[in-house]
């Protein structure tokens, strides 16, 4: 095999350069590239349930107003703001392990932790609430439904519970690699040249906040309040 | 890559622009729009989106490729919408 | 500057000794394989599994064969024989087709066909093998805990409310699989965009490379909705929702648009990499240039789009709106259109080519005309009217199983036959290929030519149950899968006897062009001594086998 190739002598490969790249930034566009891939496929998973949402919607829109006025809009307000928060926080945190300010970034992983299961905590809240009023129609629980359109009103409860729960278990898959990443920092890793696994974890989380942005309207602000 | 304080800064804005959205769709919900109500909220729910993808996730700082991703997969979400729909608002017409 | 790709390959004697160190004999712990990173491991871990998987699938239609070889239902109960019929579509489906292309003969050679050393996301592989075999694992237990009766396609209300067998744990398992899938596709993607060798441009890539990029962009894009589609079904069957639930005001027919959205381009996950094959066999056999080299590589993405807008053809009868019908109807014969580009393209790659009928050639031979004919009749079960009548019958198995047999299995043994020599070093018996190759074409065809006819006349599919005028027609075809299993179990022999007692292979055997066979066979651990860089345009074998016009052969 020819093996004359002219090629420059490659210096020292830094630690934070996988094998199998050649130089840093095509390993940064590569986890990138990666990441947002990924990212398509949870669009097209939760896709799967915002058409489901919208055809369902679309045929008794009286029934899920109805529905959704049973909804804490208050509560519901609040998470939203609380999740947006986060998206700052851990935006906040990437900046940070870029500039490899170790104490920042601890500080802000640890906000966006602390937000997130914020989040998960009136989430919970509010499924209690459902729970003891009669209106989570799973595992044969009773539904106590007075209004017009039952079928449909339980439909939608369906939808929520589904919706926001695949949510949230995308909340607490994130608030877990939100953890090792917390830990890992607290090390005094992840700063600088090795800060991708910050980078890649926030386009995660901002992309989950991204879908509750669009629940918020869509479960919450259903007809005239 | 993200330039010092005009960088931090603008993630602040952005926020700051986001929650401000936040209070205008619950606003906008007070009150009877009648068919308008589902599209001002989802207007407004993509206009956070977008922000956050733009400035919080940096796609506007990111390659063509990844910013062709991105749309991708708005795309196919589209594709998927349409298409079904075609079924279900057409089901009535004719017998 | 000589450069990697200037000189053609050496004709030489073949050499006496495999390469010193290679990938294969790099470390024989249980560690190293089953904690390996190596995409080429990895590819060997994924074949031996999915020949696993191909079997059990294999054996579930030996026993539905068997069945239909009489009217009545004399060897297995209704109740077993629909768990048959399901156990062989999802473990062909998910388990064998969709995986064996890109996962095998994928994961092995796009970092060699890019000139790249591994993936760009080498433990993200590995975890995609382990997640296959755990999803797999989870369905056999389904399958063997008592099994699934809804056919592979799961319908609600059916699959959701109605049925007393394991669809919740065939669902996760299928669910499981799925991210393997995902997994594998976004590497592949990440690796053709981000790692190519200098020089190698898009329109310099060998077209295995186009066809498993279109190939990964399906399975990125709609194996997610196959995971919600499934998911809700297990939802209802374990929550007790009613998102399918007429009695709600749910939709059954929606499940039917979830499962389809991915279902559909799901047949092009297992036909495009064959197709890749193909593209790259003919032009090996022909020693020329493939014909409309651009048109082929940008038809692979045609029928990827495409793919994603066609799938109502599959509920016609569903109950789904005619409008919607007559648009998917159309849309169907669009997506037939780029399908037929490679196919006229294959056909002028032949013309005024050197052609010699190695085993591979075989099989992409079979591949073409096969191929043709099962795309032919899916024209005729596009049209809205004929499907009236056809839908659900055995026509629509014949159409599908000329395309994954016959295409797609065939597409793959060719593939392996080709690269068998790069990836094991070994040359399989050439003798025993070929009598195989044809042993399969005609078994294959036994099998399902009549099938064709039965479905025309009525016969409906998923019934072992028939009139007695249909015995003739199903005993031909069964006697068709006896031949068809003798025939897959030849290569299955040899190619194993091969590597302990086949010949030696040199880097180049087929003296093929690729960045592939410009390395050693078996191949070193990172591919490459030195990275390659691409000066020459792909498919030179006017170079490689030295213009005619000097008078006389190389």
């Amino acid at each position: 095999m020819n093996a004359d190739v002219d090629v420059k002598p490659v210096p020292q490969a830094p630690l934070s350069l996988a094998h199998q790249f050649d130089d840093l930034v095509q390993q940064r566009e590569a986890d990138d590239l990666g990441m947002w891939l990924f990212l398509c496929t949870e669009i097209m998973f939760f896709g799967g349930l915002f058409l489901a949402y919208t055809i369902y919607r679309s045929r008794d829109e009286a029934a899920f107003a109805a529905a959704s006025h049973e909804l804490d809009l208050f509560w519901g307000t609040v998470n939203t703001a609380v999740l947006l928060t986060s998206s700052l926080t851990i935006a906040l945190a990437h900046h940070a392990a870029e500039s490899s300010r170790r104490s920042q970034l601890v500080a802000l992983l640890a906000a966006t932790l602390v937000l997130g299961s914020v989040f998960l905590g009136i989430k919970g809240l509010e499924y209690h609430h459902k729970y003891v009023h009669g209106l989570m129609p799973l595992l044969g629980l009773p539904f106590e439904w007075q209004g017009p359109s039952r079928g449909h009103a339980e439909l939608f409860f369906d939808l929520y519970f589904l919706m926001t729960g695949i949510h949230a278990l995308h909340m607490l898959i994130g608030l877990g690699i939100l953890l090792v990443l917390l830990i890992q920092a607290s090390r005094g890793r992840l700063l600088g040249d090795f800060s991708a696994p910050v980078r890649v974890t926030g386009l995660y989380w901002h992309f989950v906040d991204i879908v509750w942005v669009f629940l918020f309207p869509l479960l919450y602000l259903i007809g005239a309040r | 890559m993200v330039r010092e304080r005009s960088g931090v800064v603008l993630l602040f804005v952005v926020f700051a622009v986001l929650l401000g959205l936040l209070a205008l769709t619950v606003e906008a919900a007070r009150h009877d729009l009648g068919q308008w109500n589902w599209f001002v909220a989802v207007l407004i729910a993509a206009v956070k989106a977008l922000l956050i993808a733009l400035y919080f996730m940096h796609v506007r700082q990111s390659t063509p490729l990844t910013k062709m991703v991105v749309v991708a997969g708005v795309v196919w979400l589209a594709i998927m919408f349409t298409l079904s729909l075609a079924d279900y608002w057409t089901r009535g017409w004719m017998s | 500057m000589t450069v990697l790709i200037d000189n053609p390959p050496p004709i030489s004697p073949p050499p006496q000794q495999a390469p010193r160190h290679h990938y294969l004999n790099s470390g024989y712990s249980f560690r190293s394989w089953f904690l390996t990173t190596d995409h080429k491991r990895i590819a060997i871990l994924y074949l031996l599994s999915i020949t696993f998987f191909f079997s059990i699938g294999g054996l579930a239609a030996t026993i539905v064969r068997l069945d239909l070889m009489t009217p009545q239902a004399d060897l297995v109960q209704t109740e077993t024989y629909n768990k048959l019929f399901t156990a062989h579509g999802v473990i062909m489906v998910f388990f064998f087709l969709v995986p064996s292309i890109p996962s095998v003969l994928g994961n092995f050679l796009v970092p060699l066909m890019v000139g790249a050393r591994d993936l760009a996301f080498p433990k993200l592989n590995l975890l995609s093998w382990y997640i296959y075999v755990l999803g797999g694992l989870f369905t056999l237990y389904a399958l063997l805990a008592g099994g699934v009766d809804t056919g592979w396609t799961f319908y609600a209300p059916y699959s959701s409310t109605y049925s007393n067998t394991y669809v919740m744990a065939t669902a996760i398992g299928i669910f499981i699989t799925g991210f393997s899938s995902i997994l594998t596709g976004l590497n592949f993607i990440v690796t053709i965009h981000k790692m190519r060798a200098p020089g190698l441009t898009w329109f310099r890539l060998p077209l295995f490379i186009w066809s498993t990029y279109a190939t990964s962009l399906i399975m990125v894009l709609g194996t997610p909705v196959l995971a919600i589609s499934l998911f809700l079904v297990a939802m209802e069957r374990f929550l007790g929702i009613g998102i399918f639930d007429p009695r709600l005001g749910g939709d059954p027919i929606l499940f039917q648009h979830l499962f389809w959205f991915y279902s559909h381009p799901a047949v092009y996950i297992m036909i495009l990499p064959s197709m890749g094959v193909v593209s790259e066999i003919i032009p090996c056999f022909s020693r020329k240039r493939p014909f409309g080299y651009a048109a082929i590589g940008l038809s692979s993405f045609g029928i990827a789009v495409f793919s994603f807008l066609v799938w109502g053809h599959h509920m016609f009868v569903s109950g789904q709106s005619v409008y919607a019908g007559l648009v998917f109807s159309l849309l169907s014969y669009l997506v037939a259109v780029p399908s037929a580009i490679k196919v006229f393209n294959w056909t002028a790659s032949l013309h005024k080519g050197s052609i010699s009928f190695e085993t591979p050639m075989l099989y992409a031979l079979g591949f073409v005309g096969l191929f043709t004919l099962g795309g032919l009749t899916g024209l005729f079960v596009a049209a809205l009217a004929v499907d009236v009548h056809v839908h659900d019958t055995y026509f629509v198995v014949a159409h599908f199983h000329y395309i994954m047999v016959g295409g797609a299995v065939m597409g793959y043994l060719g593939g392996i036959h080709f690269w068998w020599s790069k990836m094991t070093g070994r040359l399989y018996p050439e003798g025993w290929a070929r009598f195989s190759a044809i042993l399969i074409f005609v078994g294959f065809n036994l099998t399902f030519f009549p099938q064709y006819i039965l479905g025309y006349l009525g016969m409906p599919r998923r019934y072992h149950v028939y009139p007695a005028e249909f015995q003739v027609l199903n005993v031909m075809s069964s006697a068709g899968a006896s031949i068809l299993a003798v025939g897959y179990f030849f290569p299955f022999t040899y190619l194993l006897w091969s590597l302990r007692f086949g010949k030696i292979a040199s880097a180049n055997p087929w003296r093929a062009a690729g960045l592939e066979w410009q390395t050693t066979s078996p191949p070193p651990t990172e591919n490459f001594e030195v990275t390659p860089i691409v000066v020459d345009e792909a498919y030179d074998y006017r170079r490689i086998d030295g213009p005619p016009a000097d008078g006389g052969a190389p």
